[in-house]
């Protein structure tokens, strides 16, 4: 019997026990793309992050901003002397550094809303998968109901009656998107209940809290991971929507979207860049986002392994 | 010797749309002190049942009727949930079919020890480690350290079951419920997990119910056995007389058709028929159907009685090989 034991012993060598984090980041990092898209996403958040240090404007001071720069080409020379390489707007912004302040503003508003709504959606999605009944019934037709409607059409209602400011639009994300989370946790939730470790965690004695948020909660994240990815994506380009339509965030904290509008009515008289780069910024960043989210979907989900 | 557990009179019925399913129908046994009963029958005899009766985890529509099931004095049956909670993990433990299902995949090992004890009691993470791979040594898995470290995918299917063995163990429970936990085991595995826990009830002085469909395993390790059909006890004695000489048609049957080294290039014995739909269980005897000792008697319902040293539930018992 002990050789037996020693054999099992030699099978797994402790120097190569494998997280399962390990394993995920090899596996991600096999799809070109994926790897590209993810760089690509981290270069666009350092560069929202640092965008104090390396712009040479802040848009939002009206002391550094200057009427006579308004509507310069790419390339043009600004009044204080720093070249504008990709134009500026009709208030004499210089884009770079809009976009720039613009994208740390749509991110920080998807991520937030993202991550909130997540919260939320998981925590009612594990509650109606657990105590099952008249109680999940509830909350699942709610979440029908909900998704009835398109995203945007909820948050534009709720915005225009809430009005503008960051709070109201990141408000109004999370009402239009929780509902995506509480479907996917409760789904997966369901599975995982009827599996055997839950009963066997029943069997030891542990209390229900413990075993829907350490035993069960941990099972559900895979799909979690990839819906909230995509849906963080979603909130960005909502977002970016409605302030576009004007309801979302004010002239004061311009977004992506509050860009690309500025520039709307510039386009006819061949000032493309105003809202074109913009709009370039908002297309790379939901594009980088879903590619990652593709590949994790992909990574995590066991049915799709070769 | 005191009863660990005295389990008489358990009925669990199932209340479902279709009717009601008398899943197990009227159950009397104990178990003492280091003892090991081996609780047999068919899928759907309702032996998995009983062991949940025990642990008061049936969920609805199901629900425990009638009967009592006293542990170490304490009655279970009317007990709170809160009290239930208390013991399960800690006094009574279980053990599960199939090990690849039962151990939570994305938690260590380690983590699902430690939890496993201060759910119960309060000691440090230190000392609940260090009884974790006590705990691991005992069942002989080699380097205990190392395992704790391992995720459960890590691990062959033998160990995950021995690791599933040490969880049970980790409490010093005075009742351990395994639930067919050699069923999805190679025999070699089988017989070295057999022989961990039969060690280990004979030295800690667990009583054990071991809960299987196959005769072979329990002959080697049961003190005694209770044979099921159709949600009843239909034979119930020492391990000796019940496979030597067993007394129930049914009992017959299920030895008749294990295959053994004599029966080479015979045909093997079959139970004729099907296990009954629980729904529409023939009047009086359940097995008569199947019966190749049956008569008009058995069409009513046979009462339990004691026999040739063990108890019997069968109108025809087949006494000659008790006598001969």
């Amino acid at each position: 019997m002990s050789e037996v034991a020693s054999q099992v012993a030699a099978e797994v060598p402790a120097s190569r026990v494998e997280t399962p984090f390990q394993r995920f980041r090899s596996e991600f990092f096999e799809s070109k793309i994926a790897t590209a898209a993810l760089i690509l996403l981290v270069t666009i958040v350092t560069l929202a992050l640092l965008a104090p240090i390396i712009t040479p404007q802040n848009p939002y001071d009206l002391g550094q901003v200057d009427v006579l720069d308004a509507r310069l080409a790419p390339g043009e020379k600004a009044f204080a002397g720093y070249t504008m390489w990709l134009g500026s707007d009709g208030a004499g912004r210089d884009l770079y550094s809009a976009i720039l302040y613009g994208l740390r503003i749509s991110l920080s508003v998807g991520v937030t809303a993202g991550l909130i709504a997540l919260v939320i959606g998981m925590a009612i999605g594990l509650l109606a998968a657990y105590i099952g009944g008249r109680t999940e019934n509830i909350i699942m037709r709610i979440v029908d109901l909900q998704l009835s409607f398109p995203a945007a059409l909820v948050a534009l209602m709720l915005v225009a009656m809430l009005g503008k400011g960051i709070d109201k639009i990141v408000l109004a994300l999370v009402v239009a998107q929780w509902a995506y989370y509480a479907r996917t946790v409760r789904g997966t939730a369901l599975v995982e209940r009827r599996k055997e470790y839950v009963e066997a965690a029943q069997c030891l004695g542990l209390s229900n809290a413990r075993i829907v948020f350490r035993h069960i909660l941990p099972n559900c994240l895979a799909p979690l991971i990839v819906v909230g990815t995509v849906q963080t994506a979603s909130a960005i380009s909502l977002e970016a929507t409605l302030s576009f339509l004007g309801v979302g965030l004010p002239q004061t904290e311009p977004s992506l979207g509050v860009l690309i509008a500025n520039g709307f009515e510039y386009m006819l008289s061949g000032r493309y860049w105003i809202s074109v780069f913009p709009g370039l910024a908002l297309l790379f960043t939901v594009v980088s986002i879903n590619l990652v989210g593709d590949q994790l979907r992909d990574v995590l989900n066991p049915r799709l392994k070769k | 010797m005191t009863a660990t557990l005295e389990v008489s009179g358990l009925k669990t019925h199932f209340f479902t749309r279709a009717g009601v399913v008398k899943a197990v129908d009227g159950v009397d046994f104990s178990v003492a002190r280091g003892e090991v009963m081996g609780l047999v029958g068919e899928s759907g005899s309702g032996k998995s049942i009983t062991g949940f009766s025990i642990l008061g985890l049936i969920d609805p529509p199901g629900r425990i009727v009638e009967g009592s099931i006293r542990f170490n004095g304490t009655e279970l049956a009317s007990a709170p949930e809160s009290q239930l909670q208390a013991l399960r993990g800690n006094k009574i433990a279980m053990i599960f079919q199939d090990p690849m299902m039962t151990l939570n995949p994305v938690l260590r090992i380690d983590t699902q020890m430690i939890e496993a004890i201060t759910a119960h009691e309060d000691v440090s993470k230190a000392d609940a480690w260090a009884r974790s791979r006590d705990a691991l040594g005992l069942v002989g898995i080699p380097s205990p350290e190392e395992r704790l470290r391992a995720y459960p995918h890590q691990l062959s299917g033998g160990m995950r079951q021995r690791v599933a063995i040490a969880i049970a163990f980790l409490n010093r429970p005075d009742l351990i419920i395994a639930d067919e936990p050699t069923t999805a085991l190679d025999v070699t595995i089988q017989a070295q997990i057999i022989h961990e826990a039969q060690k280990l009830t004979r030295q800690t002085g667990t009583a054990m119910i071991w809960i299987t469909h196959d005769l072979a395993v329990v002959a080697g390790l049961a003190d005694r056995i209770s044979v099921m059909y159709a949600g009843r006890i239909v034979e119930q004695g020492g391990t000796d007389d019940v496979i030597d000489r067993p007394l129930h048609p049914y009992t017959i049957g299920l030895l008749g058709s294990v295959p053994t080294a004599n029966s080479r290039g015979q045909r093997l014995y079959q139970i004729e028929g099907m296990t009954p739909n629980m729904l529409a269980l023939p009047e009086g005897c359940a097995f008569a159907p199947r019966c190749r000792r049956a008569s008009d008697a058995c069409k009513t319902e046979p009462a339990i009685r004691d026999l040739a040293g063990r108890r019997i539930r069968c109108m025809h018992p087949q006494v000659e090989t008790v006598e001969t």
